[in-house]
């Protein structure tokens, strides 16, 4: 009930304003790069294929990593630094268990004679996945940094907002790739 | 405790942080060099952006030069350019670069860094009320990341193979294969990371502007009470975020087919009678993702212009702006369309006919908002008690030069007629007059209404008229010959005419343009000349509020520190257009509403 009274009425802080915005730009970065694909798709010499075994594994990481930061989140918010400092660690372990998969689906797909300059549609899997992974990266540097201000002893973590914006954009980043993944599924 | 609660304390926090940032004490670097005041961050973009004005604009009368007499040789051209103007003759290569860089230069570094850079940094915390950026760092960073394209663009000027040289569209194939032309090389993949690291700036620019206008308004001030440049400048950025990161993943395809050996839009080529490998690409593809960019960077050229010349139309009119809701909603079903009519670029490109008609009919849906933002500047000038200052005369002229350029958009939105207009003169006369020289008037519109708050100092009136006289007038006599040029057919981006029995007789009047050109390049120094005496020159200014106006910026002392208001933000009680009402010339936003007040 007292939070009824303290609300401010700024609704959102700008920063995460900001991180939607963002988002909704890199969305539009990746509508780009899958519309060119499916007017490709439709075009003379394409090549159809089947997704490296490796991206199902990524899958399942990445799904259980937007859980675990999911978590840490609410321990956050309760105050339980200990379970927090685990949580935020599983993930930033997670996040770099799924580049790790990216890579050794990238591997598996170019030894089945899917290189990069074979043909357009795996040119286009290379570049589109890379960007995802870029992005991926991108998180897992942040969480690198939250992770180490967590563990230190001299930095006391009382803001939310750091956690709320990594833990929205890495559940965005899990969205896209659920997103790619079944593009590429369903548009081969 | 609730999450609420906690969620509280880290705003306040944020906005703590912001309200004392100003008392901090600044060194010569954090203050005029790596700043995060948005005023200073505005006067770098203006001034990266003048300097980029001038390198583009000395580049088309270079190539005005070869126009107006093919056959001349120009020895100091030697001097100056080298290997590029052997004999004092341009090399057809260099011409081609020169256009090439003259549109990218003014396209992206002058009219979108240098327009909404400047005005959309310096008037969003001043006219709605707040002390800084949303986030002041990002907003540094989209400088510098600005600073890095320009050096990097800069630096492409001097490769021994030359800058990139296949129009300002980059269309592949010549822009993807190294070996098509000496502009491919190694200027072309610069062009490609100057361009990646602009448009990092735009994003970082447009995340930051959005923010801040939907987040850090001051009390009172609703949306419905923002002034029309906030509006014009709101949806220039929603605009860029959506749009710039298309061109960013055409830019990445295009880069792996020049460097990586993919084939995106590569198919079947041959070069010099060698057979390219690539195959199954598609140049058409590169097309539609650059004009899904392309067609709104017009609109994020053109809006700030729009907004702009809205608001100074109506102060010096001493008139309320005529349709201000007509007006936000004309702004919002152009960036709608924006993004709907990308393929009117491409309508010789064996598009689907029926496709054609479905782009042609959105096109033309533009002239709707255009003509209801075209009535209502006129109904605002309409029995108005009009000032003629500087910043006016130009914001007039700019509303002429939309409505001249507009009308010639309807011919060219029709794809019937396009075949026979596209790239000829034609299509460079329309775009020049309605996006090129219309945004530059709304821009000097701006600066010279603006400077006295930017610099604490007026422009020289007596320059600033002949500039403004000059200008337009030439404007007018360099572009409406275009017009006749382009409709015999002649094309655009051709070295030399006079092998051509038909456009022979264009000689002299491509002579004509040229010396025009060149006069209306030295008004353009003229202004440059009087925009850097007067900083530290000029008269100074000795009252607040120098043109009367209603709006929030010029509540702020003469030279505002970072921070804007020395004491508390003033709150907003009325809309910014209150001219001419209960028999006062004007009251101010900031003024509470009087009792016996009439609603306006």
């Amino acid at each position: 009930m007292e939070t009824e009274v303290i609300k401010p009425k700024n609704k959102i802080h700008p920063h995460k304003f900001t991180l939607w915005v963002g988002i909704g730009s890199i969305v539009m970065m990746f509508a780009g790069l899958t519309s060119a694909y499916i007017v490709k798709r439709n075009q003379a010499g394409w090549v159809s294929y089947n997704l490296p075994t490796a991206f199902w594994y990524s899958t399942v990481v990445i799904l259980l990593s937007s859980l675990t930061v999911h978590l840490a989140e609410k321990a956050f918010k309760v105050r339980e630094m200990s379970k927090y400092r685990k949580l935020m660690a599983a993930t930033l372990f997670l996040g770099l268990i799924f580049i790790v998969t990216q890579i050794l689906g990238f591997k598996e797909f170019w030894k089945m004679g899917m290189t990069l300059q074979a043909n357009v549609s795996f040119s286009f899997l290379y570049v589109i996945v890379g960007l995802h992974a870029v992005h991926v990266i991108g998180g897992v540097i942040a969480l690198i940094v939250m992770s180490l201000s967590a563990f230190s002893k001299k930095t006391r973590n009382y803001s939310v907002v750091p956690v709320e914006l990594i833990s929205t954009y890495w559940h965005f980043v899990d969205i896209l790739w659920v997103y790619l993944l079944i593009f590429l599924i369903m548009i081969k | 405790m609730s999450t609420a609660a906690l969620h509280e304390t880290a705003h306040h926090e944020a906005h703590g942080d912001a309200h004392h940032e100003h008392h901090h004490q600044e060194t010569f670097i954090t203050k005029y060099i790596f700043s995060q005041d948005h005023k200073t961050i505005a006067k770098q973009f203006l001034v990266t952006g003048i300097i980029w004005a001038f390198i583009g604009g000395l580049f088309s009368v270079i190539f005005r030069l070869q126009l107006a007499d093919p056959n001349a040789t120009y020895p100091f051209l030697e001097d100056f350019l080298g290997h590029w103007a052997k004999g004092g003759k341009l090399q057809p290569e260099f011409y081609y670069a020169l256009v090439t860089m003259h549109g990218t230069i003014l396209v992206f570094f002058v009219l979108t860094a240098g327009l909404s850079g400047t005005f959309a940094n310096f008037l969003i915390p001043l006219q709605i009320g707040a002390r800084d950026m949303a986030s002041p760092m990002l907003n540094m960073l989209s400088y510098w990341f600005f600073f890095l394209a320009s050096v990097i663009m800069m630096a492409s000027l001097f490769v021994q193979t030359g800058p990139a040289s296949g129009g300002w569209t980059i269309y592949p194939p010549l822009s993807a294969l190294g070996e098509a032309s000496s502009g491919s090389k190694i200027g072309m993949d610069l062009w490609l990371v100057s361009m990646a690291m602009f448009i990092v700036s735009s994003l970082l620019g447009g995340l930051n502007y959005i923010t801040t206008i939907l987040n850090m308004r001051t009390k009172g001030m609703s949306m419905t009470r923002m002034p029309l440049t906030i509006w014009a400048l709101f949806f220039t950025a929603v605009l860029g975020v959506l749009s710039f990161p298309v061109l960013l993943s055409g830019a990445i395809l295009l880069l792996f087919d020049r460097n990586l050996g993919t084939s995106f839009y590569l198919s079947d080529i041959v070069v010099a009678g060698k057979i390219m490998p690539n195959e199954g690409g598609s140049a058409i593809l590169f097309q539609h993702l650059f004009w899904f960019l392309g067609h709104p960077e017009v609109y994020i050229i053109l809006l700030p212009a729009m907004g702009m010349s809205s608001e100074i139309l109506s102060v010096n009119s001493r008139k309320p702006i005529f349709g201000y809701m007509a007006m936000i909603g004309s702004l919002f079903a152009i960036t709608i369309l924006a993004f709907l009519v990308w393929a009117h670029h491409m309508f010789v490109t064996g598009l689907n006919p029926f496709l054609g008609s479905v782009f042609v009919l959105l096109t033309l849906l533009i002239a709707v908002p255009s003509a209801i933002k075209v009535f209502n500047w006129l109904t605002t000038l309409w029995k108005g008690n009009i000032r003629f200052t500087p910043a006016m005369m130009f914001a007039i002229g700019f509303v002429s030069l939309f409505i001249s350029g507009g009308l010639t958009g309807i011919f060219l939105g029709n794809s019937a007629l396009d075949i026979h207009l596209h790239d000829t003169y034609f299509v460079i006369a329309h775009f020049h007059i309605v996006m090129g020289v219309a945004s530059f008037f709304g821009m000097y519109a701006g600066v010279y209404h603006w400077y006295p708050k930017m610099f604490g100092r007026y422009l020289n009136n007596t320059l600033s008229y002949i500039h403004f006289w000059i200008t337009i007038v030439g404007a007018y006599m360099i572009f409406w010959p275009m017009h006749y040029e382009g409709l015999a057919g002649m094309p655009r981006r051709y070295y030399d005419f006079s092998n051509w029995e038909s456009f022979k007789n264009f000689g002299g009047l491509n002579q004509f343009i040229s010396i025009i050109a060149l006069l209306v390049f030295a008004a353009q120094i003229l202004f440059v000349i009087n925009f850097f005496y007067s900083i530290w020159k000029g008269r100074k200014v000795t009252t607040l509020n120098p043109w009367n106006a209603n709006t929030l910026e010029w509540t702020t002392p003469i030279r505002p520190g970072h921070g804007n208001w020395p004491g508390d933000i003033p709150e907003v009680h009325r809309w910014p257009y209150d001219y001419a009402k209960d028999g006062k010339d004007f009251i101010p936003q900031d003024v509470p509403v009087g009792d016996d007040e009439s609603k306006h």
